[in-house]
């Protein structure tokens, strides 16, 4: 149970009075306390007040408001605690404001799973959970669990859902039987030009461009083929999106036939009868989100968000709800048929049929691919 | 008068100039005066930099031609866009101006409604305009004047475009002001003494209206060269703006020594311009224009 600093002094001057401690012990504790106090940051204090509300950080559109529906709501009903939300469409623009930021201001944030992790640990801005306040963890799927495990042994995050970016287009154009034919290659189709999209992110682009150029996504040997491909699909796409709203308008007006797509996302637009396939070619890209608790976070509050968010009927909620597959293992958790016909998910547990990013191998090429790819987008 | 100040006693303005003098300081010459300081600063990876102090950013913007090349369009674009205002703002301000309606207030709150529609979704309207399924390629389809859409949206006359609607009033207003504040006894002056309409506009309405329309010119090219939203959401890549590659810098690379360095670059050309401008405008014109 957490206690106050003004509760602690008040039981230690009870105990005083009461003889249980004596004089010379009494005030070594209360200068030890009044030094521990008079050093602590000023965040501290708001770290350790039990919070009535707490920051979270997402991606918007139809993921957070399953999130807020099946998961927030029900938190504050059941505990008090509000949650409020901030949105934004590209992980960096959190990092961010979080860098600008007192610690505290923000405290939850839906990442992009260990990719993205690696820059909140060394920018410094990861906390310490403690998985046994997270008993839910112990259903959730060790192969996600352990990548982050290997960046920081003492957890910041815990996985909460995974998907892929597959290859969306329109069925009234490109048939299913084409799309399975040419694979990556439809994002560089001439047949297309002019109505092929692709998310705006770096990693994304190199990944489709490896796929294309028939090399390791995880292991790249010719980058100069990469670059030539990726402005191959910048020269004959009309728009590379940057946000799950746009991705789904510029596919739902038909502004573009083709693009690769966030699974959840064409999953939305299907059960909206929008003429809209997906289709995984081989080795497509896979990734894990998770609920990243930031430094200076009301770490108690959070864990217990965390907790009940992996609560298996709400996390089942969650996932129908945002169309991405939940962290749970389905060999200790029975999902729902409608969960096992989400795109890209594994019924093993093992993920082995999904192909991540290596965190390592891209950490280390991410700063002069982010930037070349930068310069590719602008026309270089 | 009041005990102990007189009409123009210096410390009576201080006071009062003090509050706005501390505003500038700390909110726009301490923050530069800090970005200054980042550009020195050591990138490590994104989002991490070491107060280690180099030149490598500056050494890099200078000698990196993809860095002049978005200032040079940049610059471009603004200009183009400040004439075009200026073409297309001055009419309406005239007219506004001479106009013997009774309720000239109206014309002038048209001017301003705009303001008071988001700015984001002002631009935003434009993607239902000039779009694929937008409005005027729904009509020359259905005209049957074009058989394939036109592609008007994410082009650099998208930008231009989203930048003219977002900046005329600026300009209008600015002109506006600046023909307000002409005497019209000259100009009924010069029709006594046998001017034609034509020639009156001519020999003393345009020369005298000309601080408020440099005013409007500087104003709209500044902002216009100092955009990001417009390139970012009526434009593709490739029709970026200098401030697309300081946003993208900042807040995609987590670059901030090299953010910090192109930012500075912007704002000391742009301010290079406004003060060659001024020098050769004319100071005491702009500040005309501008108060009327």
């Amino acid at each position: 149970m957490k206690m106050s600093n003004t509760r602690r002094l008040e039981r230690l001057h009870e105990r005083y009075v009461n003889g249980d401690l004596s004089r010379r012990t009494f005030l070594t504790l209360t200068a030890a306390a009044a030094t521990s106090a008079g050093l602590s940051m000023p965040w501290m204090g708001r770290a350790l007040a039990a919070a009535k509300e707490i920051r979270f950080d997402g991606w918007g559109g139809t993921v957070q408001e399953a999130i807020d529906k099946y998961a927030f709501k029900p938190y504050t009903a059941k505990t008090g605690v509000g949650v409020v939300q901030g949105t934004f469409g590209d992980e960096n623009e959190i990092i961010t404001k979080i860098k600008t930021s007192k610690p505290g201001d923000f405290q939850v944030v839906h990442s992009s799973g260990v990719n993205y992790y690696i820059k909140y640990v060394n920018a410094g801005m990861v906390s310490e959970i403690n998985e046994a306040n997270i008993p839910n963890m112990a259903n959730v799927l060790q192969p996600m669990i352990e990548p982050f495990r290997k960046l920081t042994p003492k957890l910041s995050a815990v996985p909460y859902d995974y998907g892929t970016t597959g290859i969306a287009y329109n069925t009234t154009v490109i048939s299913p039987e084409e799309a399975k034919e040419k694979g990556a290659g439809l994002l560089a189709d001439k047949k297309y030009a002019g109505k092929i999209g692709g998310y705006a992110d770096m990693t994304t682009r190199v990944w489709y461009a490896a796929l294309d150029t028939k090399q390791d996504p995880n292991n790249i040997k010719d980058m100069d083929a990469i670059w030539a491909k990726v402005r191959e699909t910048r020269d004959l796409a009309k728009k590379f999106w940057s946000s799950g709203a746009e991705l789904m308008d510029l596919l739902s007006k038909g502004e573009i036939v083709v693009t690769d797509a966030w699974s959840g996302r064409v999953a939305a637009l299907q059960q909206q009868n929008h003429p809209i396939g997906y289709l995984d070619p081989a080795g497509s890209y896979a990734w894990m989100e998770d609920m990243l608790i930031l430094k200076g976070s009301p770490m108690a509050e959070c864990e217990e968000l965390v907790n009940f968010m992996l609560d298996p009927a709400t996390a089942i909620a969650v996932a129908e709800g945002q169309s991405y597959p939940p962290s749970l293992d389905p060999t200790k958790v029975k999902l729902t048929d409608k969960i096992a016909a989400l795109p890209a998910f594994d019924p093993t547990g093992s993920m082995k049929s999904l192909t991540f990013a290596d965190p390592v191998y891209w950490a280390n090429n991410e700063d002069a691919w982010t930037k070349q790819w930068d310069r590719i987008s602008k026309g270089a | 008068m009041t005990k102990g100040w007189t009409l123009y006693d210096s410390r009576l303005a201080w006071t009062l100039v003090a509050p706005v003098l501390l505003l500038l300081v700390f909110f726009l010459v301490l923050p530069i005066a800090v970005m200054a300081v980042y550009t020195f600063f050591t990138f490590v990876t994104a989002g991490v930099e070491a107060t280690t102090l180099t030149l490598a950013n500056w050494q890099e913007f200078f000698t990196d031609s993809y860095y002049h090349g978005f200032l040079f369009k940049t610059l471009r674009v603004g200009a183009v866009t400040a004439l075009i205002c200026g073409v297309l703002g001055y009419f309406p301000a005239y007219f506004i101006w001479a106009t013997t309606f009774k309720h000239k207030w109206l014309l002038l709150l048209l001017l301003i409604v705009p303001f008071w529609i988001s700015f984001t979704i002002r631009t935003f309207s434009w993607i239902h305009i000039l779009g694929e399924q937008g409005i005027i390629n729904v009509t020359l389809l259905k005209l049957g004047l074009i058989h394939e859409p036109l592609q008007m949206l994410y082009t650099e006359g998208a930008v231009i475009m989203g930048l003219l609607h977002f900046l005329l009033p600026y300009m209008i207003l600015n002109v506006y002001v600046s023909l307000e504040s002409i005497d019209r006894t000259l100009i009924a002056a010069a029709r006594s003494m046998g001017c034609t309409s034509a020639q009156a506009f001519r020999e003393v309405t345009l020369p005298l209206s000309l601080p408020g329309l440099g005013a409007g010119l500087l104003l709209c090219f500044v902002l216009a060269a100092g955009s990001y939203v417009t390139p970012q959401l009526l434009g593709s890549g490739r029709d970026a703006l200098f401030g697309n590659l300081i946003y993208d810098t900042i807040m995609g690379q987590l670059n901030w020594p090299m953010g910090a360095t192109l930012s500075i670059v912007l704002f000391v050309v742009l301010g290079c311009f406004a003060a060659v401008y001024t020098r050769y405008m004319g100071m005491s014109q702009i500040v005309k224009g501008l108060s009327g």
